[in-house]
């Protein structure tokens, strides 16, 4: 077995989509991360990418919590214990919601019920079942032009990369990548391209658990992850 | 100097049917103490807009944080949220047609309410383009395409009062919130008719620096001292 398969075998699927994401990361990027997920993604980052994580309930410079850092009134955008780093600020929602929508944050990664071929995203809520409402999911998606959904390629085995959404839409046309732990699919005007694969899968087997059409780069290669 | 109430005294001039912001973001920045008497009080028939629904357990073990209170007493005819998923018995009243969920986009939400407190007609935005906001017609006035691209004209949000709290308030209604808990708490001091500011930590006037005021004093209507005993 090479050692590249052994990175991958070695990792949950989870963990393979964190480490592929923090490679999205450039210095000096204005970050936001979804909750579940992509909240794993800064663990990963290599030591020389520095970013600034915005939290859209009111931090520039979102921060991990330390004992000397806990403070009361200091939480994230899903009402846990948070801290600012170093140079941050905290602001008011009217501001952070001006930084989002003004696109003056680069990048949003958060995961996702569905995607669709075309771009657009389901995951806010499931009629009859589950509506737990957008919160900033919905600003997020139409501010911020790089939108990249880090999520479980399906569902147990429900495909969730679709030819077009079933569920009410997020957001029209805003998904730029799909990182799931099989591949990473770029979003194009013409639709999903595949452009990196986890080498425990091949191509037919992205194939069998994805409803929507996707091209094949021509530089196709082996997935990357930290 | 502003006139300084009781928690109960404030909660006593809410008429029942009131329509009342509240701020906080998941209970972060939210103005415990009134809710605490407005829960107490069993006024009913509000309408609360506020970012969320609160949670069920607050950091600290509470049982029914921030908003929640009100929620679980049912004195919440309509909320106005952006996020109800932390607090399962609001869905539970919104499934049984007891309370009126009316979802929005948060920074529609906060663009909203400072297009009530900044005079302006409304606010138009991106967000929500293409999506079941589009049907929310109380809110969204529709569709306008400026210079090639679609934009949602949302309409102004304003209240009968906002119920706001700072970590230090004056005695004069200037307001320094710590942390993360400015959040709503800034804009809904501009869009209602009364404002309550809730200080933790009451304080002279001149103790918060003119650079410091997030909130100004000439918003506010009263102060509830959030440190000193009710009645």
């Amino acid at each position: 077995m090479s050692e590249a398969l052994n990175a991958f075998e070695a990792r949950s699927a989870k963990e393979i989509i964190a480490r592929r994401t923090a490679l999205e990361l450039k210095n000096g990027m204005v970050v936001n991360l979804g909750i579940g997920l992509p909240t794993l993604i800064p663990q990963y980052l290599p030591s020389d990418i520095r970013v600034t994580i915005q939290s859209e309930n009111g931090i520039i410079g979102l921060d991990k919590v330390q004992d000397d850092t806990r403070h009361p009134h200091i939480t994230d955008a899903s009402g846990k214990l948070a801290a600012v780093a170093s140079g941050g600020a905290f602001i008011d929602s009217v501001t952070s919601f001006g930084l989002i929508r003004g696109g003056h944050v680069d990048v949003t990664i958060l995961g996702s019920l569905q995607v669709d071929q075309e771009g657009s995203l389901a995951n806010w809520m499931i009629p009859g079942k589950k509506t737990p409402g957008m919160g900033g999911a919905m600003d997020l998606l139409a501010g911020v032009r790089q939108v990249i959904v880090a999520m479980e390629h399906t569902a147990r085995g429900i495909p969730k990369i679709l030819k077009k959404c079933t569920l009410p839409l997020t957001a029209v046309h805003c998904v730029t990548k799909i990182i799931t732990e099989m591949c990473v699919f770029n979003v194009t005007d013409t639709g999903l391209v595949l452009t990196e694969l986890n080498p425990q899968y091949t191509i037919d087997d992205v194939q069998a658990v994805t409803e929507a059409e996707f091209a094949i780069s021509k530089n196709l290669t082996e997935m990357n992850i930290v | 100097m502003k006139k300084q109430l009781s928690a109960k005294q404030a909660v006593d001039m809410i008429p029942d049917g009131a329509v009342i912001m509240c701020g906080g973001f998941l209970g972060c920045g939210t103005a415990h103490r009134l809710m605490d008497a407005l829960a107490a009080s069993q006024k009913k028939d509000l309408t609360i807009i506020c970012n969320d629904a609160g949670l069920l357990e607050g950091p600290n073990g509470e049982a029914y944080y921030g908003v929640a209170k009100l929620i679980h007493n049912h004195q919440v005819s309509r909320l106005v949220t952006t996020h109800i998923g932390l607090n399962p018995e609001a869905t539970e009243q919104m499934n049984a047609g007891t309370m009126r969920i009316d979802l929005l986009p948060q920074g529609s939400l906060a663009e909203m309410i400072r297009a009530g407190g900044a005079g302006l007609g409304g606010t138009l935005t991106k967000t929500g383009v293409g999506t079941l906001v589009e049907d929310a017609k109380d809110y969204v006035v529709g569709r306008q395409n400026i210079d090639g691209v679609d934009y949602l004209l949302m309409r102004p949000l304003s209240a009968d009062f906002a119920l706001i709290c700072g970590q230090q308030v004056d005695e004069e209604g200037n307001v320094w919130y710590a942390g993360t808990a400015r959040n709503f708490n800034q804009v809904m001091a501009t869009a209602a008719d009364i404002v309550i500011a809730e200080a933790e930590q009451l304080v002279s006037v001149g103790e918060i620096r003119p650079e410091d005021v997030q909130t100004y004093g000439i918003l506010v209507d009263y102060i509830v001292n959030g440190g000193q005993d009710d009645e």
